[in-house]
């Protein structure tokens, strides 16, 4: 089997271009090619347009900017012969066969032997695509399906011809999986394959029957947003994010390839009111509006939403549906709930899921890749077949026989059951056969959601848990609301400390599969503390805290911390104190505790000093680390991806990164068993820091920044003092300092700190609405 | 028959002394309420409250209301009383001047205040509920509406009252019932039964102006469907007089244990006319305003009454004379003491002492922090103003209504026989009192409000402007050795507040269960330990003057702070030990049990 060394992409639209950033983002060179504009000057222009463009946008498409430098751009007028020495072409054009057949055509004469060729098309049936093509090229064709915007989106859908070389289709399974890190899905040759075939249909049930059945689009989205486990942009607000203007396009491709009976020509409606915004220019985020605009008319951003019958906008208003707060207590509890919220629930639901069931196994062979197509193509929280698991798949049946829908054939083959089930620790689904099969996890692959079902816990509280995964690796997972540090992680963390040595385990790995893997320390119950004039409890749990990360670190044993999401604040604390990190490509870390008027004091500041310091490749002497460390973390710095994450040392050289979540726990299990072997702790640190001189320098700085406007008042007092810690205090280079003299300056100043009203201010604003306090 | 002398000296103690008259006079409004003017309006205020009102106290407890027709007549002597009341401007003197008020401070207005509840609580009553009325007004209603209603009940010439009770809902106005339809002219015909609504018929004035809860016919269930209404009783004409009389009617009015001179009415809303105040159901917003205003108000009347019954359990205990001295005679030249040397007497006098003189601290405390939060120049003065009023609104109405009971109580036990009949007068002061625990959301609910809202808003913002000043100035005076009788006890209670704070934040995030039961006890021990903070402020000023033209005043002060620190304060270990103990023994106790 040939690896893949080197891919090129054509086409360098939204797709094509987002695809070539994240191979770039792998590490692999790319070739971007797109057409040449009549009379052209610059006959690359479309292709380094592209790149240029993606340099800008955001979300940004690149895990670091220097990754651009990986895409060679060009045009294929001149440029075909660059595809001599790539392993995978990519073929990303617009969505027109006999353009695509004439590509491929020019592709098969470039490109190296058994080189595999795909395409992104989300219409196209693979059958025509290589009808009429060589048999060679049709046995080295496939479809590789990514979703917008390739980076963020976790779903590839694979789909091979009847042709393809199998061993073929097992490299791009492995490529999506390990260097691009998707949830590969493989489907079967069927229009808008799995996620779109559901999606649309979904979509357009969600926006008709809001129509008729006179819903606001507030009330729309808190309806199919929350209580239904998809991102809180519900329908509308997906559709302004997508563009209205392709809704159209996707209908008539739909239309045109759909089987004669399919539910979504009975669902699908022309709508006046649609072609209207889009004729007008209303076509979403990137047009003049779409079905929310903010409008900035008043000088203040006020948000509106369109009125379903007039047209007009007025302010958006929360909505206010009792069916949305009884689906707080449940799926069924929304469903038949009697208010119009709960009538349109039902309609969108039940068609949307007896579709699901009616298609399997015609677009996927199991529930189980529907589910995870779903889930990582569209980020719904549950697939359909978990949904009608949660309404009960007999409910569900006579609820739809009840209201004159037809039952589709699996839901009656699965009866009183349901489709998934746990037996003896291991998770089944119902198969298409009338058995229960197991899900089965690619080789390398380590989830702890799975681990939890097959075994107890070792120990755990409310906050934090310990889970043997095998091999003499204890892992310990956080589980407190949105895994902020508590009391209770402390204490699972000294648990640990001592559970692995004493119950002969070799090494610890801290993880979870959030969707971040910690935001901080609990500040809430620090602002209360400091409310109540708490200060020795404070105090306390500062000391407690340095005490803890301090133990974790000289532990004869090896800790690997593997983050993904956001390791912020006291969560990124805890990964300095690490003896290794296994980083998911989208970990986003930060010492940000200067936001709420606070600095870094369960040692991060000692930490983070202590690497600069240490870094060969910055300048030595005690100055320049100094100065790194006050940059990063008096700005808040959060690094947008883990690459990133190296350039400001919280993440080391020799750190890894994993591309796909899924392999992380793996990685990282691995890693400490390696390192296990002959393990010793770290030599505790020494500093040598500069002292006064060098907290009066940032201290010049601050106050040119506070003078400029660019600093607030209270900016100024947390950047005071953080340069005070940063400096070592009352201290000179001459002096040799231990890593308690730093902590317990971090442990002086954040009390300091939190005394002050103006940092209670901004702690109350960021846990009230999320946002930072300028004070 | 017991007397009353208003406590003037005191008042002018925390008025100028323990805080600052210049933290007044700074404020954009109230340049003219300088020391002597107060002085000045204090004095007039004692006259009419020792000479005018006093004397209708125990007449309006005996002849009580009278119904008949829907007509309600007031005690001998209310009306006259009423009317020179108003003249004097006392009904408007914390009212703007733009209404015709004498726009003065309520650090001002809450003395006054205790002295007519100290002097006749149920003729306050009437009173109380008009200013209640012109607040809610005056914060939300249309400028219509407040020009036809504002300046006429500053001067208290109309009165209010607030409408929400009915036969069903009592604490939960959720339930409430009374609908309201839109009528022909654009306004709102309101129509339902109120019940226990004081001063809803009475002849002090010409006219009555209902504040009413209702709900409009497409509101959302609960109290999230609640609208306020004024509703008057005479519509008034294009002249704005007193005209038509609207369909609203008092059917009855109730016999009840206290304050018999204050009409308690059961009021009919017949399609009565009615103009939303505010916004479509949001009238529970508009009410707690004026709810807020008035739990202050029931507060007072705790400490009114214990002002009263101290003043004639002093009285008596010096001129009944009865036993010997236990270590020996004091007074050879009489038959037996005065009852006033037994041990048994000084603790329920000083204690009574310690409640009124701490209580009419922390009342001075909080009218200061409702003038900051009306009137200071900065926001981040007025909200750390409205956070501290939030926080200890609760406290003061259920602390002092249970003691102002506690305390009328002792009164009579000073009295003994001659204190449980009514030839004295006394056993009234008890009965009066005891309403201030239950009306204006129970003292449960009080406690709850504490725990459950005021505890965890803003992460325990609201705490905050309480813990932080005491705990600066504990460290201010932990080193001053004079001091150590008062911060070591108060420092040590304070610490207990601190970790019962913790424990209850962190207990009811888990089971609100058991924040309700410890909710009653936090309460309490909150409050001892803001009257603690206020006794060692006040023990502070009075060993610098002890030495002075007043030094027994200020001896007085001293030592009665002494009294509070070891004999009052201590009770907060036991509210603590309770507290810590937690709800399981109540929790747990089987229903059918009981």
């Amino acid at each position: 089997m040939t690896a893949i060394n080197k891919v090129a992409v054509i086409g360098a639209g939204v797709m094509g271009a987002g695809i070539a950033a994240q191979v770039s983002n792998a590490g692999l060179p790319v070739v971007l090619l797109d057409i040449v504009p009549e009379g052209a000057s610059n006959r690359n222009m479309v292709a380094e347009g592209a790149v240029q463009k993606m340099l800008k946008t955001n979300p940004a498409p690149f895990m670091h900017k220097r990754n651009a430098k990986r895409i060679t751009a060009g045009n294929i007028e001149d440029h075909l012969t660059w595809l001599a020495d790539c392993d995978l072409v990519i073929e990303a054009v617009v969505e027109d066969l006999a353009v695509k057949q004439d590509l491929y055509r020019r592709i098969d004469q470039h490109r190296k032997n058994n080189a595999i060729v795909t395409s992104n098309t989300s219409t196209i049936p693979l059958a025509r695509l290589v009808d009429g093509l060589a048999d060679t090229f049709a046995q080295d064709f496939a479809i590789t399906h990514f979703f917008n915007p390739p980076r963020y989106m976790r779903l590839l859908e694979i789909v091979a011809g009847q042709k393809t070389r199998q061993d073929a289709v097992q490299v791009l399974r492995e490529f999506g999986d390990r260097t691009l890190g998707k949830s590969v899905v493989e489907c079967n040759d069927t229009p808008g394959f799995i996620a779109n075939r559901i999606g649309i249909l979904w979509m357009e049930s969600a926006v008709r029957f809001a129509f008729e059945d006179e819903l606001t689009v507030e009330e729309a989205d808190a309806i199919i947003g929350r209580p239904m486990g998809i991102p809180k942009t519900g329908v509308f607000g997906l559709m302004d994010l997508v563009g209205i203007d392709l809704q159209p396009h996707i209908s008539s491709s739909m239309l045109s390839t759909l089987p004669d009976k399919d539910m979504y020509r009975d669902i699908h409606r022309e709508s006046d009111f649609i072609d209207r915004m889009i004729r007008e220019g209303y076509t979403g985020r990137k047009g003049k509006g779409g079905f929310y605009r903010l409008n900035t008319d008043s000088g203040k951003r006020v948000k509106e939403s369109v009125d379903l019958k007039t047209g007009e906008y007025s302010p958006s208003s929360k909505a206010t549906l009792d069916s949305i707060n009884a689906g707080r207590k449940g799926l069924r509890a929304l469903v038949e709930h009697p208010d119009k919220g709960g009538q349109y629930a039902w309609r969108v639901l039940s068609h949307t899921l007896s579709y699901a069931a009616s298609l399997v196994p015609d677009i996927a062979d199991d529930v189980h890749a529907v589910d995870e197509a779903m889930k990582n193509g569209y980020a719904w929280k549950w697939g359909p077949f978990e949904l009608i698991d949660k309404l009960g798949p007999a409910w569900f049946a006579s609820q739809l026989s009840e209201h004159g829908m037809a039952v589709p054939s699996l839901l009656e083959a699965v009866g009183e059951e349901s489709f998934y089930r746990t037996l003896e620790g291991q998770l089944q689904y119902f198969g298409t056969d009338g058995t229960y099969h197991n899900v089965a996890r690619p080789e390398g692959v380590l989830l702890l959601s799975d681990i939890k079902r097959s075994s107890d816990r070792v120990s755990g509280n409310g906050s934090a848990s310990l889970w043997d995964i095998g091999d003499g690796v204890l892992c310990l997972e956080f589980h407190t609301k949105m895994n902020s540090i508590d009391a209770g992680i402390m204490a699972m963390l000294d648990k640990a400390i001592k559970t692995v040595p004493s119950a002969g385990y070799k090494a610890l790995v801290i993880h979870n599969e959030a969707s971040n893997f910690s935001v901080g320390a609990n500040i809430g119950l620090a602002l209360f503390a400091a409310n109540i004039a708490g200060w020795p409890e404070i105090s306390k749990s500062v000391k407690q805290g340095q005490d803890t990360y301090k133990a974790l670190k000289y532990a004869p044993f090896p800790v690997v911390g593997a983050p993904s999401g956001m390791a912020l604040a006291g969560g990124m604390e805890v990964l300095l104190h690490c003896d290794a990190l296994q980083a998911h490509a989208e970990t986003y870390m930060g010492l940000v505790e200067v936001g709420v008027g606070l600095v870094p004091a369960w040692g991060g500041c000692k930490e983070m000093l202590a690497r600069w310091q240490g870094n060969t490749r910055a300048p030595q002497g005690p100055m320049p680390a100094v100065t790194k460390v006050f940059e990063t973390v008096g700005t808040a710095m959060v690094a947008r991806s883990a690459e990133e994450a190296r350039d400001m040392l919280y993440l080391r050289q020799d750190d890894g990164i994993t591309m796909n979540r899924d392999r992380l726990l793996g990685d990282a299990k691995a890693r400490a068993l390696q390192m296990a072997k002959g393990y010793a702790a770290p030599e505790p640190l020494e500093y040598r820091l500069p002292g006064p001189t060098a907290e009066t320098a940032m201290t010049m700085v601050l106050n040119d920044y506070y003078r400029s406007g660019k600093a607030t008042a209270h900016d100024l007092v947390v950047g005071k003092s953080l340069a005070r810690v940063l400096s070592g205090g009352k201290t000179d280079i001459t002096e040799l300092l231990t890593e308690d003299h730093i902590l317990s300056l971090e442990r002086r100043t954040i009390l300091e700190l939190l005394k002050t009203p103006a940092t209670l201010a901004r702690i109350e604003h960021m846990l009230e609405t999320g946002k930072p306090l300028r004070n | 028959m017991a007397s009353y002398t208003a406590p003037l000296r005191d008042m002018r103690f925390v008025y100028n002394e323990l805080f600052s008259a210049e933290e007044i006079t700074s404020l954009p409004g109230c340049e003219e309420a300088t020391p002597d003017l107060v002085d000045a309006v204090l004095e007039e205020a004692a006259k009419l409250c020792q000479n005018e009102l006093f004397p209708l106290n125990r007449i309006g407890d005996e002849e009580g209301c009278t119904w008949v027709d829907g007509d309600v007549t007031t005690p001998t002597g209310f009306k006259e009383a009423y009317e020179k009341y108003t003249q004097g401007g006392w009904n408007g003197l914390a009212c703007a001047p733009e209404h015709g008020g004498q726009g003065m401070p309520g650090a001002l207005n809450v003395l006054v205040e205790e002295m007519m509840c100290s002097s006749n609580i149920s003729f306050g009553m009437y009173a109380g509920l008009t200013r209640g009325a012109y607040r809610a007004l005056n914060a939300f209603a249309s400028d219509e509406l407040k020009e036809r209603y504002l300046p006429r009940l500053a001067s208290g010439e109309w009165s209010g009252t607030m409408c929400l009770t009915e036969p069903q809902c009592g604490t939960d106005l959720g339930l409430i019932r009374t609908r309201a339809e839109h009528d022909d002219d654009g306004n709102y015909a309101l129509r339902g039964t109120k019940i226990f609504i004081s001063a809803g018929e009475h002849d002090l004035t010409s006219n009555i102006i209902h504040l009413v809860l209702g709900r409009l016919p497409d509101a959302p269930a609960g109290i999230k469907g609640i609208s306020l209404f004024v509703v008057p009783k005479f519509l008034p004409d294009a002249s704005g007089e007193p005209g038509q009389r609207n369909s609203v009617s008092c059917a009855s009015i109730e016999n009840k244990m206290g304050i018999k001179a204050s009409a308690t009415c059961v009021m009919n809303f017949d399609g009565a006319k009615g103009w939303l105040v505010g916004e479509p159901h949001k009238g529970m917003q508009a009410m707690f305003t004026m709810m807020n205003d008035a739990r202050l108000g029931v507060g007072m009347q705790g400490l009114g009454l214990a002002e009263s019954a101290q003043q004639a359990a002093v009285e008596y205990a010096r001129e009944r004379l009865q036993g010997r001295s236990i270590s020996g005679t004091k007074h050879e030249d009489k038959p037996a003491d005065p009852i006033i040397v037994h041990p048994d007497i000084r603790r329920m006098l000083l204690t009574m002492r310690t409640f009124t003189e701490g209580a009419r601290a922390m009342a001075a405390w909080i009218a200061r922090q409702i003038d900051l939060r009306d009137r200071a120049g900065d926001d981040e003065t007025r909200q750390a103003a409205d956070d501290l009023v939030q926080l200890l609104t609760p406290i003061v109405k259920a602390y002092f209504s249970d003691c102002g009971f506690d305390m009328t109580n002792l009164c009579i036990q000073v009295y003994g026989g001659h204190g449980y009949i009514r030839e004295n007068g006394v056993e009234q002061y008890a009965r009066d009192a005891r309403i201030a625990q239950i009306y204006e959301g129970a003292n449960g609910i009080q406690a709850l409000d504490l725990v459950g809202r005021k505890l965890p808003a803003h992460m325990g913002r609201y705490l905050r402007r309480f813990f932080h000043p005491v705990q600066a100035w504990i460290d201010d005076n932990t080193a001053s050795p004079d001091m150590q009788p008062f911060v070591l006890p108060l420092a040590k209670a304070f610490g207990r507040l601190q970790l019962a704070t913790g424990h209850i934040a962190q207990a009811g995030l888990k089971n609100p269960d058991e924040a309700g039961a410890a909710a009653a006890e936090y309460l309490k021990l909150f409050a001892l330990v803001a009257f603690g903070y206020l006794w060692a402020r006040m023990a502070r000023i009075g060993l610098d003057k002890q030495s002075g033209d007043e030094a027994e005043f200020y001896s007085a002060k001293v030592a009665t702070a002494r009294f509070f620190m070891e004999r009052i304060l201590p009770q907060s270990s036991a509210l603590f030990a309770s507290i810590m103990a937690g709800g399981e023994t109540m929790m747990e106790f089987p229903e059918e049990s009981f």
